[in-house]
């Protein structure tokens, strides 16, 4: 019953007047920057993350949930009825969503992907509401050396997931570790790369470099793009799914609503990987192959569900172990850090009220993205179709503004500016930025649980392997790197992730 | 420059070593301590030095393997939107947000294909006009509207 007396207290906290209203702008606002091609629920976030700034914690995160959902709706709707090439979010959704937008049935997917996504959603709330209790006492027992192999573990298995080189990846985790090293040294007070600045002391401004690599960089990428005008497929007849199309989705809605949920709670995982697993499993699983690429509607409503239930299971691990596990996740952690809430096992029992709002109000917000935007859909779609050359200039104004409004600081521009530059370069030579994201934010925890396990164990480096949790995630880490490296692997996982 | 079969392995590497080496010649000055009980340098020299392998690594991959296409930077788009976000941070503090925008978005808006200067300043105004009403007038952020540059003092 504890469980029922948890999601009560969030449903009260989640719908309260101010609350539902900023978890109905997060999902509005969301779904809004969401579809307008090129800006994924990445970007999305980064640059929306300042309106929150003002708001208190709990409001703040629940709005912020809101954007993220929001914009992942966004994009399913873009890639429905508009076809971009080159976006990766939603590019599975568009294989078969545009197809049966072309064929006038573009109403029809919007309507299962909602659907899919409203269950998804749904099932998700609940999965997070059970098991981080779990997840929570299991993180307490946790000693410095169990954490720092935890975060290991997180970090390399990010790496192995994420598309591209490993080994590129690697160096983006270690450089974003370095650039988390600057600032004054916890322990000793030292100044490290500070070069005497003033303004280095504190270290680098998180939200800053986000700013930069989501925000400015990928800009300047969509600029140089020479974007073409999209395509828009038809006009939108009917919502309604007939019975046969209800027959058809049910399979791929369950399915794709585990998956979803299983790939979201590993590091690395999420709404991507989630909706790339689905599709090739509904592949694999459908008695009429052929159909896929021609409009199946199990190709849109299973990686559609995956994709929702996994965006809401990768809040597991920031949530109670405080390990965010893709770079959206780490923007999150970074609000809350900012706003002096540690994100891990502390939250839940210190803070129920903004724990279970937020869970709960991944729920209401779900709701309301089901009702809301089915009407909606002609304008977002006639947003999707706002060229660019218009757009780019006010994202850049409301990056600049917003990084320079969260700490009054015009340093934090040239910051941003900086990564953007870092970033844009960095994005060129195939280094993802999310790996040096993810380092930057676990190299202070990952340092200071380091020099603890060691002091503990009076500087025997025995004790990571004596621990059994740490032991386990350690070779799990090491496990998992071995296997990417291995030829055949190798392989089939640059298959897996192209297909 | 034909040993160079992946250049943006090259590339990267020489970033990843020129990083790791650069840390290590700072952090050299830091105390180490022992790993019992760990100085303000240990965990930076072990980054820079994990750094230094990767980007060695990545460099020596670079002259074998399947050859790639070379990579291409488009220096103008970057250059402008750099520039432009230079342009606000400079003057947002002296002559306030409604100049700093104008500035940044009549910057970028040279930034892709042909530069339409009347529609730029249009956007700009409409831009600037929106960023003052929602971040300033709704949501109360301590922005100068218009900085001290315009204080004009007439006594």
């Amino acid at each position: 019953m504890d469980i029922l007396a948890n999601i009560t207290l969030g449903l009260g906290a989640a719908i309260t007047p101010s609350n539902l209203l900023y978890c109905f702008l997060g999902c509005f606002l969301g779904t809004l920057i969401g579809v307008i091609p090129g800006i994924g629920p990445t970007a999305t976030i980064a640059l929306l993350l300042p309106i929150t700034f003002t708001l208190e914690p709990t409001t703040a995160l629940i709005m912020l949930a809101g954007i993220y959902y929001g914009s992942q709706y966004g994009g399913s709707t873009t890639a429905i009825m508009v076809r971009l090439p080159g976006q990766a979010e939603s590019v599975i959704t568009a294989i078969d969503g545009h197809e049966m937008a072309k064929q006038g049935r573009g109403g029809v997917a919007l309507a299962t992907a909602a659907l899919g996504s409203f269950f998804a959603g749904t099932v998700a709330t609940i999965l997070i509401a059970v098991s981080s209790p779990l997840l929570t006492r299991v993180a307490l027992s946790f000693g410095p050396a169990d954490y720092f192999s935890l975060m290991v573990f997180a970090l390399l298995a990010s790496v192995t997931v994420a598309q591209g080189s490993v080994i590129k990846a690697i160096g983006m985790i270690l450089l974003g570790l370095m650039v988390g090293n600057i600032g004054t040294d916890v322990t000793s007070g030292t100044h490290r790369f500070t070069f005497g600045a003033l303004a280095l002391y504190d270290g680098i401004n998180i939200i800053a470099v986000i700013m930069g690599l989501f925000g400015v960089a990928e800009t300047i990428r969509n600029i140089e793009r020479h974007r073409v005008m999209p395509v828009i497929a038809g006009k939108i007849t009917s919502l309604m799914p007939t019975a046969q199309d209800f027959r058809n989705m049910a399979g791929p809605i369950l399915r794709g609503t585990g998956l979803g949920s299983l790939l979201g709670i590993l590091p690395g995982g999420g709404a991507l990987l989630a909706s790339f697993a689905s599709y090739a499993l509904e592949k694999r699983v459908a008695r009429d192959r052929a159909r896929f690429g021609h409009g199946a509607i199990a190709g849109v409503a299973g990686p559609e569900s995956a994709n929702n239930a996994g965006a809401q299971t990768s809040f597991i691990p920031m949530l109670t172990l405080g390990i965010p596990s893709n770079a959206i996740m780490a923007m999150l952690a970074s609000a809350m850090i900012m706003r002096g809430i540690t994100p891990g096992p502390r939250v839940m029992t210190d803070q129920p009220v903004l724990f279970w709002g937020l869970i709960a109000s991944m729920w209401v917000g779900n709701a309301m993205l089901l009702i809301l935007n089915l009407p909606l859909i002609g304008l977002w779609v006639r947003l999707a179709r706002i060229p660019y050359h218009l757009l780019y200039p006010a994202i850049l104004v409301f990056c600049a503004i917003g990084v320079y409004s969260m700490s009054s600081s015009t340093f934090d521009i040239y910051v941003m500016a900086a990564f953007g530059l870092c970033g844009y370069v960095l994005m060129k030579l195939d280094c993802e930025p999310a790996p040096l994201l993810l380092g930057m934010l676990l190299g202070p925890l990952l340092e200071q649980n380091l020099q603890r396990a060691l002091m503990l164990s009076r500087g025997d480096l025995m004790t990571f392997i004596e621990r059994p949790i740490s032991a386990t995630l350690l070779a799990v880490s090491v496990l998992s790197l071995l296997l990417v490296a291995l030829p055949h692997v190798r392989r089939k996982r640059e298959e897996a992730l192209q297909d | 420059m034909n040993r160079i079969r992946r250049p943006s392995d090259f590339f990267s590497g020489l970033i990843f070593l020129g990083v790791g080496v650069f840390a290590i010649v700072q952090a050299i000055d830091y105390p180490l301590g022992t790993l019992r009980t760990m100085g303000p340098g240990y965990f930076p020299i072990l980054v820079a030095v994990l750094l230094c392998g990767i980007g060695m690594t990545l460099v020596g991959k670079s002259a074998a393997g399947e050859a790639e296409n070379p990579v291409t930077v488009s220096l103008w788009p970057l250059l402008v939107v750099l520039a432009g976000l230079l342009a606000f941070a400079l003057t947002l503090l002296k002559a306030g947000l409604f100049v700093a925008i104008v500035l940044l978005v009549m910057i970028v808006g040279g930034a892709s294909g042909k530069y339409r200067p009347l529609a730029s300043a249009v956007l700009a105004l409409a831009l600037a006009a929106a960023c003052v009403a929602i971040f300033v007038l709704a949501l109360g952020q301590q922005l100068p509207v218009f900085g001290e540059w315009f204080d004009f003092r007439f006594w």
